[in-house]
């Protein structure tokens, strides 16, 4: 950016005093929404705060104040900061990257901070160009050299790219939100009118149940899904302390009415099907249950949903039988009482716990029953067509916070020069970070010359 | 021989050794240097073996896995992690006073974990949301940040307390005479606070992508993940306050002892005194 076209709004972006006031204004107001419990309904902040302040709350979006319009005011002034500024930089770091460093007045390299004189004794002029050469080449440094008053320069450089590292961490920062705004289910809803395109939602689904929509966190209004999932099993694993080991379910993905994926999700191992991600979030327990029945003379079978507490006829199996009692901790039933006839002599009656298989003795010949608790998964759907995005910026934070902290731009000269029919070869070196590294670098540089030269 | 007793040991080690390079502060004397350094170094070597074998004793009690899991595990492993930092911090740069600055932050944190009161020492079972291979990543990550920053602050305590005796015109032989020199401390803190920030970033990406694997969404702005990011725009504050406009000095430490006290609001306060999804240590 040339100086001409410098105006008032250019030059307060591209100030780091601004990133500083940002990045200190981000943080302090960042504190309000961990003190104030966030996205409650009105009533929660009227009852904590009081009406007033209640609403001078809502008036400042305090509630939801991640999503407030001054704090995605921040994060966009924070943003063009970090455009202006790097803008404004990279020219000057392309500059400093690709300058002809063989242009260095040799004089100079008298001031810099590491500097070695090795005298060559006995040696040609041409025949000191062409060890100093080696000198570089044997150490693994591409040297380039030119003529110049009095000598010859050399000069080698490592790390010139490094100079970038600092702008890739910022630009890693802007693809991060570039990332987060595409996912935006927002974003999706209101400015791309597609609340497809991006959401986040949830459903319950009962096992046995299908569903080819959701329900959306934001609002509540069903978003379709495009495919069918439907949930096949759930179950519960328990440590023997009573925690909870394992949530799993079964999920069969159905697209245009063929099955096309089945998979066991839990916490931690979602499933994804064309974009969209199902978490396996919650569950549901109901007081119903899915029975098994095997008639063993006739081999005739029967698997059902029943509900509690109520009689079921099985004509086919030629029985009756119901769950008529239940033992349970919070809606989870640990036992049931099991009433079942065959219609011959007095009904049988017993407790079991569910998924475990009864063997039951009748009149007219065994019944195999076995029940389990109708459970539904909670799921937590989501599609997020940014994340790509956000993990790539990831990525590159971590790679450009690498080369920007602990990789420098390393420069060695070399002069070689005749004074007084002596030949000498002055080598000198600067970096731009970790001065102290280069100069345990050059030192060892210095050391090997010497070995080479005597 | 269990993991407790041997942490037990560690914790009398720290204490031992904290003590020791107080008195090198005080005496100067170089042997007392090298006592102290070896204590560090038996009472780290102990307690890495009573992580080892905390690990073993949760397989055997069928639960496996690795301890990092709850509150006394994670204070286990701040010290673990700050001994090891400092104990490759003064072979680089071959400096023992700045253990009297950093060694009791190790020995506080584990003393903690032992005799604080409702801190359960007990292997717990994992809930299924923490059974990830990122719970490592993420915990280990985060908690090398964090024992850099807590070295840091105590290389910005050190500074201070340099500058205020040199403010006063001490004599050398006073207890700051063997602390090192400024310009030295200075670059040393700063050098500290770019390594830690480089794995705080890590801690806060693994938290993301792990969150998103279980839950899909990499930000929630839980106050545990918003106290990160202000830890982070401190240090990142910090870092562009020195690189572009020169801060120094006195500033640095400053900045280092308040970014420190973010991070420990970050890993105890936010556990403590407001909810969220990290409530490992509010049980």
């Amino acid at each position: 950016m040339s100086t001409q076209n410098k105006n008032a709004f250019w030059s307060l972006f591209s100030s780091v005093k601004l990133a500083l006031f940002l990045l200190f204004t981000l943080a302090t107001t960042s504190i309000i929404g961990t003190i104030v419990p966030q996205n409650n309904p009105p009533e929660f902040y009227i009852k904590l705060y009081g009406a007033n302040l209640a609403r001078f709350m809502q008036t400042l979006g305090v509630p939801d104040m991640y999503n407030s319009w001054w704090f995605i005011g921040l994060l966009i002034l924070f943003s063009l900061n970090l455009i202006v500024c790097s803008l404004e930089r990279i020219p000057n770091v392309w500059r400093l990257v690709t300058q002809d460093n063989l242009k260095t007045n040799p004089d100079k390299l008298e001031k810099m901070g590491q500097r070695e004189i090795i005298p060559l004794p006995g040696t040609s002029m041409g025949e000191a160009v062409a060890k100093t050469t080696s000198y570089f080449a044997r150490q693994g440094w591409k040297v380039a050299k030119r003529d110049k008053d009095g000598g010859t320069l050399f000069f080698a450089q490592k790390g010139a790219w490094t100079r970038f590292g600092v702008y890739l961490v910022h630009s890693s920062i802007l693809i991060i939100l570039a990332g987060a705004i595409i996912g935006s289910p927002t974003v999706a809803r209101k400015f791309f009118r597609a609340p497809n395109f991006a959401f986040k939602g949830s459903v319950m689904l009962p096992e046995g149940r299908a569903t080819n929509f959701i329900y959306s966190s934001q609002n509540g209004r069903e978003i379709p899904l495009g495919f069918t999932v439907r949930c096949d099993h759930f179950d519960i694993e328990y440590y023997s302390n009573g925690m909870p080991k394992d949530y799993r379910a079964k999920l069969t993905v159905l697209d245009h009415g063929k099955v096309v994926l089945q998979r066991d999700i839990e916490v931690n191992k979602p499933l994804r099907y064309k974009g969209i991600t199902f978490y396996q979030a919650s569950y549901q327990p109901y007081p119903s249950f899915i029975v098994q029945l095997t008639n063993k003379k006739t081999g005739v079978e029967k698997k059902d949903i029943i509900p509690a507490r109520e009689q079921i006829v099985w004509k086919k199996g030629g029985a009756r039988f119901g769950i008529i009692n239940m033992q349970t901790r919070g809606q989870i039933v640990e036992r049931i009482k099991v009433w079942f006839t065959d219609n011959q002599g007095e009904p049988s009656e017993f407790w079991i716990e569910p998924n475990r298989e009864a063997v039951i003795k009748r009149p007219s010949g065994e019944f195999l029953f076995k029940a389990k608790q109708l459970y539904a998964t909670g799921l937590q759907v989501s599609k997020d067509p940014g994340v790509w995005l956000v993990y790539l910026g990831c990525a590159l934070m971590l790679v450009g916070l690498t080369v920007a902290f602990f990789m420098s731009h390393r420069k060695i000269w070399a002069f070689v020069s005749e004074k007084e029919g002596q030949i000498t070869v002055l080598f000198a070196g600067s970096a731009n970070k970790n001065k102290l590294g280069f100069e345990k670098t050059f030192t060892a540089f210095i050391d090997k010359i010497k070995g080479f030269a005597s | 021989m269990n993991s407790s007793q041997l942490f037990g040991i560690a914790t009398l080690a720290y204490l031992l050794s904290s003590a020791l390079y107080t008195a090198l502060l005080i005496f100067k004397n170089k042997k007392i240097g090298y006592y102290a350094i070896t204590v560090t170094i038996l009472g780290f070597l102990i307690q890495t073996a009573a992580l080892g074998l905390r690990w073993y004793e949760s397989y055997q009690q069928g639960i496996g896995h690795a301890p990092l899991t709850n509150m006394y595990e994670s204070l286990v492993f701040f010290s673990w992690a700050t001994i090891l930092f400092y104990i490759i911090l003064e072979f680089k740069v071959k400096n023992r006073v700045i253990g009297a600055f950093v060694v009791p932050i190790a020995f506080v944190a584990m003393a903690y974990a032992s005799l604080a009161k409702g801190m359960s020492q007990q292997i717990e079972p994992l809930n299924p949301a923490l059974q990830s291979n990122w719970l490592i990543a993420h915990v280990i990550t985060c908690f090398i940040g964090y024992s850099a920053f807590a070295v840091a602050a105590g290389l910005g305590v050190m500074y201070l307390l340099k500058k205020s005796a040199i403010n006063k015109n001490l004599p050398p032989d006073t207890l700051t005479g063997s602390l090192p020199d400024l310009l030295f401390i200075d670059h040393l803190t700063h050098r500290t606070i770019v390594f830690g920030f480089l794995w705080l970033s890590a801690g806060i990406i693994s938290g993301a992508v792990w969150a998103n694997e279980a839950w899909g969404t990499y930000w929630s702005w839980d106050p545990k993940e918003t106290w990160s990011i202000i830890t982070w725009f401190i240090y990142a504050s910090t870092l562009h306050a020195r690189f572009t406009r020169g801060w120094r000095g006195s500033r640095i430490a400053w900045l280092a002892i308040i970014g420190f006290l973010a991070v420990f609001f970050t890993y105890f306060g936010v556990n403590y005194l407001l909810s969220g999804l990290h409530s490992y240590g509010s049980q």
